[in-house]
């Protein structure tokens, strides 16, 4: 090795001279051109269809400084806080029951939905419960409730509570499926009943998950019952709503600054009781 | 109960108690909260029938009205590429700055973290609101709503897979004389490199799901005929459109979880 | 040739990881740095293309005093002195061509860096250098797929890429199992010898300094306690490296030793005497 080595630039001609090329992640280069072509063309085509032009957005700008005249100082007048208030409580107590009325709903879809508990057809009527509750945005949901129910918290609970299945029986069946099987068996194999070997083979093993997701979901939830209200179905979205049909923008800043300090805190709580339970 | 001089309990007395009243508190402000909410139990009885009788209306789906909704839904798609890249690029430095290890100083870390949280408590459609009374109803109001609702999520976790680069390989090619822009494009942007694209299509993903609501306030996509539907109360519509909405989603988390897979 | 005058480190936490240590390191030798951990080794290795700044003294290579650079220039500097690293810090999510050629960053412009495109010559001496280590074929796989002991022959091919005149090595065989450790040091003699450029590797295991290294410095709580040839390296010099004990009457007259920490003049005799050594190698 040591000889063959030893004049190393001197023993190649220009001749013999190795190219290299970067090799490409896709399968081959014109596949690689191919990919970034669509996804140029992609963008050029929403630009182009979106229509934005500097000068729209130059003279939205303008307007920006305006609208952001108008909400300083947010209003803070004692009739419009007591409402304020009044409002935010009915939004907690709105991602309150959702919460737990959601997860009540989402523990058979979670068990359902774990590939090593539950049989076939169940399995995957599940998994199509919670692709449809996922797929559909909250507001739109919030708004047929709106529609069906009346005005009002409850449209704003159903909506939250059909968005907490998807979310909640997902990652929960996730858990469910990563048990430890042997537990389940070492029980099943004292005689105990299907029933009894969940009971003592799988639910010791997820609690400290389903209480830690329960109260991430809680948090979320908080998150979606401000927003809601913008359709009708009750809580601070609608003093939002209003405020804003009003063109009273400097209590609209006072709502989204109670909003931001609301979602602050629950991210909080939320953060700090999922660490003591797992 | 014969000879029985052990006991067994699961907790001891103290963690017994903390649990219980842990239990207690939580179902105490879930009653509080429905008594606060005043609702009549009558009401929420009848709340299933009326679903139900919704659904019913629903059925069979005006799968007629559909070619009207392609050009909303591409204007919904598109609303959210556009808005995902303008997120992608004003996040990049803000995830700079918000990076523990990269931040130039103290205020600028904390400069970082207000924006992040800002843009992530307030909810697309909020954002979608204000824009509207700035740049007028439209797409446009809707690109920017989605954009800078994006920002803080991008920033959040691309500064944390900024905080997680690994300096040995930046100083592995800085002990070559690299540039300092060769050690940006050498040492640290393939670290950075697939979190960055996975994200990017992640958050596509999701904005394309959050686009379909902007049409609500006004903001362009194929919101504005679902709620035109709805007002309408042309259910058959409503639900050919939500299947649309569903079909669009579905396939563009196909495209976003394939590319993620991809991209390593 | 790399010299090194009354070196200094002291971090900013007032630890003092290197005291005024003096050393001339010329030819084609293969010199190995010893010590227990936290003498100060990685320091001072770092400390010559300036990873970590030095607090006092000077650094020369041939004739560039190092300390004085500033930015610009340093990396011009950096560019003579190829190093290889414990945890190899190669590019993992780059390909191992990628590595090597990264070695010659400093000869190319950045638009060139962003899109790969080296000079001819640099490709066709990545390969031979691949081949050398006996990597060949193995261009265009990433380094994450890479074993510990093929990664360390990347990381020692980038080195030698930059076709460097002295090429460091900071424990080059502490992440890499005993054989694979000698196939290492192996390949660095080698170099040495094929290339014409001295090796400095700092290493914690004294068989593979005595087994590999020509000369061999010592340092013990940041000081140059020993500066010697391999064969000169006795139970009693261990005990001053490692323990930091008193050295004995007896070998104090072995012209290799420094008789004390704190005394200059016979640490320069300690150089002298070790790169006096090298042409009687030869």
């Amino acid at each position: 090795m040591a000889t063959e080595s030893s004049s190393p630039t001197g023993s190649t001609g220009a001749a013999d001279r190795r190219t290299w090329r970067r090799p490409t992640a896709f399968r081959n280069r014109y596949t690689k051109w191919a990919v970034y072509g669509a996804v140029l063309a992609l963008i050029a085509w929403s630009v182009a269809s979106l229509r934005i032009t500097p000068g729209r957005f130059l003279s939205g700008i303008g307007y920006g400084y305006e609208l952001i005249d108008s909400m300083l100082p947010p209003e803070t007048g004692s009739e419009y806080t007591l409402r304020l208030f009044d409002r935010m409580i009915e939004t907690i107590a709105m991602a309150m029951v959702a919460t737990v009325a959601g997860i009540a709903i989402s523990l058979p879809v979670a068990f359902g939905a774990a590939e090593n508990i539950s049989p076939k057809p169940t399995y995957y009527l599940s998994r199509g419960t919670i692709s449809a509750t996922r797929a559909i945005d909250g507001l739109i949901v919030a708004i047929i409730a709106v529609i069906a129910l009346g005005f009002g918290p409850l449209a704003g609970i159903v909506a939250i509570s059909f968005k907490t299945i998807g979310f909640f029986s997902k990652l929960f069946a996730e858990d469910l499926e990563d048990i430890d099987m042997g537990g389940v068996e070492a029980v099943r194999a004292t005689g105990a009943s299907r029933f009894q070997s969940l009971v003592y083979g799988v639910v010791p093993q997820v609690v400290p998950r389903f209480a830690g997701l329960a109260v991430y979901r809680w948090d979320i939830n908080i998150r979606s019952s401000t927003i809601v209200g913008i359709v009708g179905a009750g809580g601070i979205g609608v003093l939002l709503q209003r405020a804003y049909q009003r063109y009273e923008y400097d209590y609209v800043a006072a709502i989204l600054v109670a909003i931001i300090a609301v979602v602050l805190v629950a991210e909080f709580v939320s953060a700090v009781v999922r660490r003591r339970v797992q | 109960m014969a000879g029985a001089t052990r006991e067994w309990s699961r907790f001891d007395a103290r963690e017994r108690l903390f649990r219980i009243g842990g239990v207690l508190v939580a179902v105490a402000v879930v009653v509080g909260s429905w008594e606060w909410l005043d609702m009549s139990l009558q009401y929420v009885t009848t709340a299933p029938a009326q679903v139900g009788d919704l659904f019913g209306r629903m059925v069979p789906p005006d799968w007629g009205y559909l070619p009207n909704a392609v050009g909303p839904l591409a204007e919904t798609i598109q609303i959210a590429v556009v808005g995902t890249i303008a997120a992608v690029a004003m996040a990049a430095p803000v995830a700079y700055i918000t990076a523990e290890n990269t931040t130039p100083n103290r205020a600028t870390y904390a400069l970082g973290k207000f924006i992040v949280t800002v843009s992530r408590s307030v909810h697309t459609i909020v954002w979608a609101l204000l824009f509207v009374v700035m740049f007028g109803p439209g797409a446009l109001a809707g690109t920017v709503a989605t954009a800078v609702r994006s920002i803080g999520f991008l920033a959040k976790l691309l500064g944390e897979e900024i905080e997680e680069i690994d300096f040995g390989q930046v100083e592995g090619v800085r002990a070559t004389g690299a540039s300092p822009a060769q050690l940006l494009v050498y040492g640290i942007v393939p670290q950075i490199k697939p979190a960055l694209v996975g994200l990017s299509v992640y958050r596509w993903d999701i904005n394309v799901r959050a686009a379909t609501i902007l049409g609500f306030v006004g903001a362009g996509g194929i919101g504005v005929q679902l709620f035109e539907a709805i007002d309408s109360f042309a259910w058959r519509t409503v639900s050919a459109l939500l299947i649309a909405i569903l079909g669009v989603v579905l396939v563009s988390e196909g495209v976003s979880a394939y590319a993620r897979r991809k991209v390593r | 040739m790399l010299e090194t005058e009354n070196l200094g480190k002291t971090y900013p936490t007032g630890d003092e990881a290197l005291r005024d240590v003096s050393v001339r390191i010329d030819g084609r030798e293969v010199v190995a740095m010893i010590g227990p951990s936290g003498a100060g080794k990685s320091t001072f290795v770092r400390c010559i293309n300036r990873l970590v700044e030095p607090t006092t003294g000077s650094i020369r290579l041939d004739d560039t005093e190092l300390t004085a650079l500033d930015d610009d220039e340093l990396r011009d500097a950096r560019r003579n002195i190829g190093m290889v690293f414990q945890e190899y810090n190669l590019v993992e999510r780059l390909t191992v061509m990628e590595n090597v050629l990264s070695g010659r960053l400093g000869y190319v412009s950045n638009w060139a860096a962003l899109r790969r495109n080296f000079p001819p010559e640099d490709v066709e001496r990545a390969y031979e250098l691949l081949e050398l280590v006996g990597l060949n074929g193995m261009e265009d796989k990433r380094v994450d797929e890479l074993s510990g002991g093929q990664r360390q022959r990347v990381g020692i091919a980038r080195a030698v890429v930059q076709e460097p005149k002295i090429l460091l090595a900071d424990e080059p065989t502490s992440s890499l199992d005993p054989e694979t450790s000698r196939d290492v040091m192996e390949l660095l003699t080698d170099i040495a010898d094929d290339r014409d450029v001295p090796v400095l590797i700092n290493i914690h295991e004294v068989d593979l300094a005595e087994a590999y290294a020509d000369r061999i410095l010592g340092l013990h709580a940041g000081e140059l306690v020993f500066d010697g040839s391999a064969s000169n390296l006795t139970d009693e010099s261990k005990g001053v490296i490692y323990r930091g004990e008193e050295p004995p009457e007896s070998t104090a007259t072995d012209p290799d030793w420094l008789s004390g920490p704190d005394d200059e003049s016979s640490a320069r005799n300690g150089q002298d005497a070790g790169s006096d050594r090298l042409p009687a190698e030869d």
